[in-house]
């Protein structure tokens, strides 16, 4: 069997968000007023994605297989990547965490993690993380808080505190 | 009346708080474009949030200082290490290195920053004196013309993707999808929600914006883990340089044609939609080697190389105020931040932008104007940030800047939701990144989205029935200027490949003109169909040629590539 190269999986993947939202389409209510009904913005916009999605498709589908120049499959896949999942994973944590740790507290944690993670992770080293997460947060924290007067998160720690 | 509004925005720029703003937006962007990797809509991006509760002419003050510090800030890297600290600086680098290189840092540096300068003036003075004119010529358009030019900037958005079009295309139509989610601006209708609750409402412009522009370029800066260890640039030179002001200032006298031609290359490639620093600096190059009396010595550090980019890319930034002023439209991805940051103060740029709110528009034209000196000021200070800076590895400023995106998006509506919107715009841009699919068409369909659906129905509700509701987009003038510019448009990719290599392309331009020349007919008066005579006398007579060369195709390279070599 030919393999998939990206794009031809791209197109398949458009083609089928196409799909899933012109189908959703059909749940936008309907006012009954004069005007341009509501639904027909968005059907055009999947009309034309659709019609680019198609030409993408074929295009892909004429293009030489690509070359497997590396080891592939899913573990090399993840090394190759490993920065950007390690970022997602602790964001999406930060994320989670917010109503709890608040702003100021999950914020130099995310730094801190992120720093690490990323970084070397030498006893040196993790001071000056430490010190660049206390000191960039609370510095960002403070302009906003004091400077801007902007109300942010502050988490059950902190307020129970 | 335009004396005391003048004066208005005058106070309001001049105030201390502004000016301090914009001594630091200058200084900020001075650093960000100089630091390879951070793009200076990226630098405007972040400036955003700070701007959220600034008066409108206070934050727009400070995010245009940065916009022209970044401008000029990437000759710094580009000239010490030679590599461009952003993509306006591609070509400073090609003659800007081999004369630092040369034992000429600070003549180098010089030539840069006054060149910017100069550039940056020329295209504040066509800022004041065109945008009024052009929001003039724009209120005759009507909602057709409006959304044909909507059409029209998407699509030589998508063309300037060059091989990528049509993933070109498909980023500028899942933009407009993007900005169909939630409650429609004109029905009030949910769309798209599937049931999540905060979908009803839509995502927030921002959190969008920064998730696909700011947090994706992040982790491409960190993808490999070994280079995200290191320190930004490792050759920076000495770092004591002194730059030499008089000595570039009598060079750039000498070139002063090569200046005002390259300013007013970068304000033509300005106005046009989406088309930024990027080209104009290589477009300027070009034609500065083309028209030079000793073409040879371009690439090995003559000045005539580095004025042509750096004055081309600062006019640049002029000529996209001038179409975001005069139309609404972006000149380029910093001023569709630009454009999302006057909604989020509720001011709504259109033809009538400069007339209804003269307040803004003169602060605007003003601290245009104001951030050229600063930055001429703050160059020498920054210049020695720079060179700290890049001792910094890029994983610390990755984490630091992904933090302060959080804390700035949340403060734009204090909603959670925000937050998720940044993260899962931020994996979608990152893997459109990856993918090939440019950003900008997808971020100028955000921006555009609800102006085209806008004037779509507007144009719906003006006409009695479908045919005529379709027919105007071709019976009048400007939309089928705009539809005929976004055709050709269309067609560019394909023109720019078989460019002296198939006969076909021999007759694209001039086709074009005398397609074009239609619709200034249609316009009557004077000025506007003698301008249609004169393109298709421009064609016929560029026909003529071809024909009496016995329709020879010269081979021509495609322009990158012939400076690459």
């Amino acid at each position: 069997m030919t393999r998939l190269n990206t794009d031809t999986i791209c197109a398949i993947f458009l083609l089928i968000v196409c799909a899933v939202f012109f189908s959703a389409s059909f749940h936008i209510k309907d006012m009954g007023f004069e005007s341009l009904g509501s639904e027909v913005w968005p059907r055009f916009i999947l009309a034309l994605l659709f019609v680019f999605s198609t030409m993408f498709l074929f295009q892909s589908l004429k293009k030489p297989p690509e070359e497997k120049t590396e080891s592939k499959g899913l573990k090399a896949w993840i090394v190759k990547y490993q920065n950007a999942f390690k970022i997602y994973i602790l964001f999406i944590s930060f994320l989670l965490t917010l109503d709890i740790l608040g702003m100021l507290i999950g914020g130099t944690a995310f730094v801190f993690l992120t720093l690490t993670a990323l970084g070397e992770r030498t006893l040196r080293s993790l001071g000056i993380h430490a010190a660049i997460a206390i000191i960039s947060i609370t510095f960002m924290w403070s302009v906003f808080t004091f400077g801007l007067k902007v109300f942010l998160p502050q988490g059950i720690i902190f307020s129970a505190w | 009346m335009m004396i005391e509004n003048l004066t208005e925005a005058f106070w309001a720029v001049f105030e201390l708080k502004t000016i301090l703003l914009m001594i630091v937006g200058t200084a900020a962007g001075l650093i960000a474009g100089a630091i390879p990797g951070f793009t200076i809509a990226m630098a405007v991006i972040l400036t955003l949030p700070f701007t959220f509760t600034m008066p409108p002419v206070q934050g727009l003050a400070m995010m245009i200082a940065v916009f022209v510090g970044g401008l000029s800030g990437g000759l710094m890297s580009g000239m010490l290490a030679g590599i461009p600290g952003t993509p306006s600086s591609i070509a400073t680098t090609f003659d800007g290195f081999p004369l630092v290189r040369s034992g000429k840092p600070g003549l180098a540096l010089g030539i840069g920053v006054w060149s910017s300068f100069c550039g940056g003036l020329i295209s504040a003075v066509a800022l004041v004196l065109l945008a009024p004119q052009l929001a003039i010529l724009g209120l005759e358009f009507g909602p057709w013309d409006y959304f044909a030019l909507v059409f029209f900037a998407l699509t030589i958005t998508a063309s300037l993707a060059g091989e990528n079009f049509l993933k070109g295309m498909i980023a500028g139509a899942l933009g407009l999808l993007v900005r169909t989610i939630g409650e429609d601006d004109i029905n009030g209708v949910a769309r798209f929600s599937f049931g999540i609750e905060p979908l009803e409402q839509g995502f927030a412009f921002l959190p969008v914006l920064i998730g696909l522009f700011a947090f994706s370029q992040l982790l491409s800066d960190v993808k490999e883990p070994k280079r995200a260890k290191e320190a930004l640039m490792s050759d920076t030179g000495s770092g004591v340089v002194k730059v030499e002001h008089r000595a570039a200032l009598k060079v750039i006298m000498i070139g002063w044609p090569n200046l005002l031609r390259s300013s007013l290359i970068g304000i033509f490639v300005g106005i046009l939609p989406a088309a930024g620093g990027s080209i104009s600096n290589i477009l300027a190059y070009d034609q500065a080697k083309k028209a030079s009396k000793t073409p040879e010595l371009f690439g090995t550090g003559t000045p005539e190389g580095i004025i042509a980019p750096e004055a081309a890319n600062n006019a640049t930034a002029g000529g996209a105020l001038i179409i975001m002023m005069a139309l609404g439209i972006p000149g380029d991805l910093v001023a569709a931040v630009m454009l999302g940051a006057l909604l989020i103060h509720d001011v709504v740029p259109s033809p009538t932008f400069i007339s209804e709110n003269t307040v803004i528009a003169y602060g605007i034209f003003i601290a245009f104007f104001i951030a050229h000196f600063m930055m001429i000021g703050l160059q020498a200070v920054c210049l020695r940030l720079f060179l700290m800076v890049t001792r910094v590895p890029m994983y610390t400023l990755t984490a630091v800047i992904l933090a302060y995106c959080a804390i700035g998006v949340f403060a734009l509506h204090n909603v959670g939701f925000d937050l998720w919107t940044l993260f899962i715009f931020g994996i979608l841009g990152y893997a459109m990144r990856l993918l090939g699919f440019p950003l900008a068409p997808m971020i100028l369909g955000v921006v555009l989205g609800n102006l085209a659906e806008l004037n779509l129905s507007r144009a719906y509700a003006s006409s009695n029935e479908w045919t005529t509701f379709v027919f105007s987009f071709f019976t009048r003038p400007w939309s089928l200027f705009f539809l005929l510019l976004a055709v050709f448009s269309l067609g560019f990719p394909w023109f720019q490949k078989d460019r002296g290599k198939k006969k076909w392309a021999l007759v694209y331009i001039p086709i074009m003109c005398l397609a074009l020349a239609i619709p200034l007919f249609l316009m009557g008066g004077i000025v506007r169909p003698t301008i249609g005579a004169i393109l298709i006398l421009i064609s016929l007579n560029m026909l003529r040629k071809r024909a009496q060369e016995g329709w020879h195709i010269e081979d021509k390279k495609d322009l990158i590539s012939e400076l690459r070599e």
